[in-house]
Formats: structure tokens, sequence, C-alpha cells
């Protein structure tokens, strides 16, 4: 874009930028004042209402009421006629490749794979780097893919994954390393067997951060004295690590275990960058945007929503639990 | 906390007498240790040094030698790439695009979520506890629920980008990430509101202090570091988003953010490496400063956001 069009645009970005702040002070200090002309007996009534009004509404609106409305729809017609189960006989019915099944499991190695390799990495580079001095400096190199998009993460890694007939050079990182032991270059994004490894490593890669941050801090909490009583008692760092560090640290691996376990039934953005699902990479959140852009198919892509939400209720379940224990430690 | 755990490592063997069998073993275990971590490290970057150089490499260099060769002579590196891509490519527009859908929908939800979260921490009415519970439940719902019924409403009242007045096309992505974005919001600001003394509250409500005074004079003020992550964490998730773009604004060019326009050139380059590397590293460039920077309050966000769950 050119300066003209951004000069031509600027009295929008100062509306919008100031006034979107204005319109929000505006709507609370408004209410306010129109619950101070109410009786005292009323006020504390209405006013919580007026706090949590705006959030109830956009929560209300754009998850819960949409997520009643997409089971209605995962059980009609194109045209709005009920149907019963027939979406869900289209998305489940030919085991084991027909329907939604290679996007179910691919999301069972996404399920696995991502989440158990960036636990386990996440772990020992916490571990790792426990015991150096550089440790902030580190860490916040393994944590920086966080920062970036999806995409661009899928357009950094499908240029590891670069391939060039054997024989020619290779450009690509990964397939060059493979030179170095003289095996031939794979087309590591479209070849069926290692496709889907290819991307979900690439995926971790992106998120091993995020775990070894937060095990990292549950890494400090543990008492130095306790390892240090354990170190006298003449056990070694590996039953250290078995018997006092690891068990200590187990609630917080569920916690990043299940944050986890969402992200990777949620996958869409880096297998739509790098394969658009082709090549049997196809996720469940992918076939759904393809199913209802491309197909044109509400029924199919509300279905196969329905299924995702199936896969993360014990997730939920497991959330809802974890709070109200908490809740009761208060 | 690190200092304690600092003091005892088993890599610097203190009590050892110096070129004892000990003393040999806990300086070569260091060593290990060190080559380790840098090892991992280095490893960790390779990809996206990989890219940067990349980026700023003649384009019949990168098609015939491995990037890592740009580290020798002929030193062969050219601003070509940036120019080329940012002038055939809509990705300028996509970066004004992305700061106008960022901003707003960072402000919103944030603001909103201020005004929950207090009311859920210091305000008592029905169904409260019962409430804040389905927003927990809510955090793990997956967006792709929504998508079909928020779309067809959007369509059917003219909320789309081709049907709304310039400067207010944004406005189906702001209003989805502040729906998407709420239940999270709420749940880090409340548990940070409630953990406020609660003398604070009475001694000014004593003073004679409004609802208002109390929540701009004493919990914001207070809740600056709460806040400052929150806004860094949404600032990042809305920059980084794909899905939702695509969902409300996907179709328009002239509305996209980065990510969509970058996901489209990998489309449209294919093996273009030249130029899609130097378009990943400028949709790249903001997010990375911002987390360069503000680092400390990013991860401050995300261990609030997990470990307290």
């Amino acid at each position: 874009m050119d300066w003209g069009t951004f000069l031509s645009q600027l009295p929008i970005v100062v509306i919008v930028i100031v006034g979107v702040p204005a319109v929000l002070v505006a709507y609370i200090v408004g209410t306010e004042y129109l619950v101070r002309l109410l009786p005292d007996a009323f006020r504390p009534r209405v006013r919580p209402w007026i706090w949590v009004g705006p959030a109830l509404i956009f929560v209300f609106g754009f998850l819960i009421l949409p997520a009643i409305l997409t089971a209605k729809t995962s059980l009609e017609s194109g045209a709005g006629d009920f149907v019963g189960l027939q979406n869900y006989q289209r998305q489940l019915g030919d085991f084991p490749t027909g329907g939604a099944w290679i996007a179910i499991r691919n999301n069972v190695y996404w399920l696995i794979l991502y989440t158990l390799v960036a636990l386990g990495f996440g772990l020992l580079l916490a571990v790792l780097f426990d015991r150096v001095r550089y440790e902030t400096f580190v860490k916040s190199l393994i944590f920086m893919p966080m920062a970036i998009s999806a995409v661009a993460l899928g357009v950094i890694w499908k240029f590891m994954y670069w391939y060039q007939p054997p024989g020619v050079p290779q450009t690509g990182t990964v397939n060059a390393i493979l030179g170095i032991f003289h095996q031939d270059p794979r087309i590591w994004v479209q070849d069926p067997s290692v496709d889907n490894f290819a991307i979900i490593a690439a995926a971790t890669w992106g998120i091993t951060g995020f775990a070894m941050v937060i095990l990292s801090a549950a890494l400090k909490g543990i008492p130095a004295d306790l390892l240090e009583a354990a170190r006298v008692d003449g056990a070694g760092e590996i039953t250290i690590f078995r018997r006092v560090i690891f068990p200590l640290m187990m609630p917080t691996v569920v916690v990043v275990g299940t944050t986890l376990v969402i992200f990777a039934l949620k996958a869409f953005d880096v297998v739509y960058v790098m394969t658009g699902g082709n090549f049997e990479t196809d996720v469940l959140a992918n076939r759904m945007y393809k199913l209802l852009f491309f197909s044109g198919n509400q029924g199919g892509a509300a279905a196969v929503a329905m299924i995702l939400l199936a896969a993360v209720v014990p997730v939920l379940i497991f959330n809802l639990r974890q709070f109200r224990a908490v809740e009761a430690r208060r | 906390m690190s200092v304690a755990a600092a003091a005892d490592r088993p890599g610097t063997a203190a009590t050892a007498a110096r070129f004892s069998p000990q003393w040999i073993a806990g300086r070569l275990s260091g060593v290990v240790l060190h080559l380790a971590v840098i090892g991992l490290t280095v490893a960790w970057m390779v990809p996206t040094i990989g890219i940067l150089f990349t980026s700023f490499r003649p384009f019949t260099a990168i098609n015939s030698s491995g990037w890592w060769l740009a580290l020798s002579p002929p030193f062969q590196f050219t601003l070509d790439n940036y120019s080329k891509v940012l002038s055939t490519s809509n990705l300028g527009h996509s970066f004004f695009n992305s700061f106008m859908i960022s901003i707003p929908a960072t402000i919103i939800p944030v603001a909103i979520a201020a005004f929950a979260a207090y009311a859920f921490a210091w305000m008592k009415f029905p169904f409260r506890d019962w409430i804040f519970l389905a927003i927990v439940g809510v955090l793990a719902i997956p967006l792709q629920l929504s998508f079909v019924p928020v779309l067809s409403f959007f369509v059917a009242h003219g909320i789309t980008p081709s049907a709304l007045p310039p400067g207010l096309q944004y406005l189906p992505v702001w209003l989805a990430h502040t729906g998407y974005g709420l239940p999270f919001s709420i749940y880090l600001l409340a548990n940070f509101f409630r953990a406020l003394p609660s003398e604070l509250f009475e001694s000014a409500e004593i003073d004679g202090a409004g609802t208002l005074t109390v929540f701009f004079r004493i919990v914001l003020p207070l809740s600056v570091p709460a806040l400052a992550s929150l806004v860094i964490f949404q600032f990042l998730w809305i920059w980084n988003d794909l899905l939702v773009a695509l969902i409300y604004v996907g179709g328009q060019p002239e509305v996209a953010p980065l990510t969509v326009t970058l996901a489209n050139l990998t489309n449209s380059y294919g093996q273009g490496y030249h130029l899609l590397t130097a378009a990943a590293f400028f949709s790249m460039f903001v997010p990375l400063i911002v987390f360069l920077s503000l680092q400390r309050y990013f991860v401050r966000g995300i261990l609030a956001g997990s470990v307290k769950g």
C-alpha cells in the first residue's frame, strides 16, 4: 500500500482507534449514571448485570447459541429438512478410509505424537536448562516460534522439507541432512507414508516452547531443600527426577497435556498451508472448512464440528472438575 | 526462585579436590550439559535462520545451493526479494489490515472482559458461580461449532466486508474475535481481580467511592501486569490467526490480514522460496518485536492461564 492510500484511510484509522475505546468507556460510565437514578434498593440488583451483560451476550451469541444451532444443522439437509443421522452416516459410514475417517485417524496421530513429543521435549529442555546460568536466554530462543503464526511456520517447514530430485544438490535442510548419510531425498509433504509425521513434527517444533515454559515454572516451584535432602540421602540425579521431581510436576504436566490435546484436536493452519489436507493429511478442522466453503455442505460441516466437540467433551469435563477442585481449596 | 535452584548444580562439583577423579567427572558432565543445551538450542533455531538467510539471497543462489552456503564466499545478499514481493503482492495492504483487525479486536474483548471479571470477582448476583463455571467450560469448545450459524447470521444482516462501509469492513472479524477471546480473558482477569485484597474495596467504600471510581482508580491500576499479559496474548493470537479471518473475511483481499495473504501466496508461488521466505519474514517481524520486547508479560500470561487452571 502506498502513502496516498494510507493517508486516505487515516481518518478511519483515527476514528477506529479512538472511537472503539470511547464507546466502551461511554457504555460503562453512562449506564452507571443511569443506575444511580434508580432507588437505592435496586442498584445492587441491576448493576452486576450491566457489568457482565456485554460479555454474556457475546459468549452466548458467538459460542453457546451457535453450538446449539450447529447441533441442529448437523441433523438437517442442505434445504433445512430434518434428515436424522444422515450427515453423520456420510461422515462416519465408510470405515476405515471413507468420509471423515482419514481426518479422524490423522487427528489421533496429532493427539498422540504432538502432545507426547511436545511434553517430553518440553520437560527435557526445562530440566536441562534449569542447570545452566544462561537459562533465560536459551529459553526465549526455544520459545520464539510461539510468537510467529502457524502460516509462517508452515512456510518455514515447507522450506525445510524442500525436495530436489536425487543427484541435484539438495536445497532443503532435511533432505540435505539425509544426503550426508547417503540416503535418498524424500518428498516429505506429499508422501502419505511420512507426510503426517512431517507436518506434526513442524507443529511440535512450534509448541514445545510453550510446554517448556510452563513446566520450567513448575520445576522452579519445587523446594530446593527437598532436592537437597534427597541428594544427602545419596539418591542419584535420575532417581531424584523419577521419584521426586516428576511426581511433584505431575499436576502441571496434566494441565499442559490437556491444553495440548485441545490444540491437537483443533489443528488447522499448519495443515492448510503445508498440504491443504491433500495426500492423506486431512484433519477434522480442515475437512470442516472444505465442506463448508468448497462443497457448500452445511450439514456435513456441522456434523464434523460435532465430532470435534465429542472429542473435546472429556477434556471439558476434566477442566471443570479441576476448576471446582481449585475453587474448593480457596 | 531460580537463585535457590542455581546454588546447587551437579556439574559444578565445588567440593571435590582439583584434578581428583570426581572433579574430572564433574567437569566432564558439565561440558556435556553445555554441549547438549547449546546444541539443542542451535538445532531449534535452524528453521528460522534458514528462512531469514534465504529471504536475503538472490533467486539463482536459492535454487542451486542450500541456504547454509550463504555463510561462505561469494557472499551474495540482496533486498530484491522483499521489494519484489511487496510490489507484486497484496502484502503491504494486508499489513495495514492486520493492524486494523488486531488493535480493536484486542481492545474490545479485554475491556468487556474486565467489566465482567470485576462483576464476577466483587459483585453478588444470582447464578454467579454457575455462569462462571459455564465460561470455564466454554474455554474448551472448538470454534468450528460456531462458524456456520454466525456466518449465516452475518450474511443475513449485512455484516460482511462487501456490505459494510470502509473502515467498518473489519467489523465481522472484530465481533468474532471478541466472542472467541472473551472466555479466556474473563477467566484470567477474574482470577487476578479476586486475588486483590478485599480491604482495598472496604476502605474505598468507607471513603464513599462509587463503583466506577473503584474500578478505574483501584482495580485497573493494580491489574496492569495481568492486563498487559492479556493484551499481548490477545494481540499475538489475532495477528497470527488464520482460521477466523479466512471464515469471516476470507475472500476479500482488501480486508484480508497478513496470514490470509501469506497462505494464498504459498499456493500461487509454489516453490518460489525467494518470495515466500521474504513474505513469511515480513509477516513475522511485528509479533517478533512484540514478543522479544514484552516477553516477560507474555510468559506470565501463559502461566496464569494454565498453571492455576
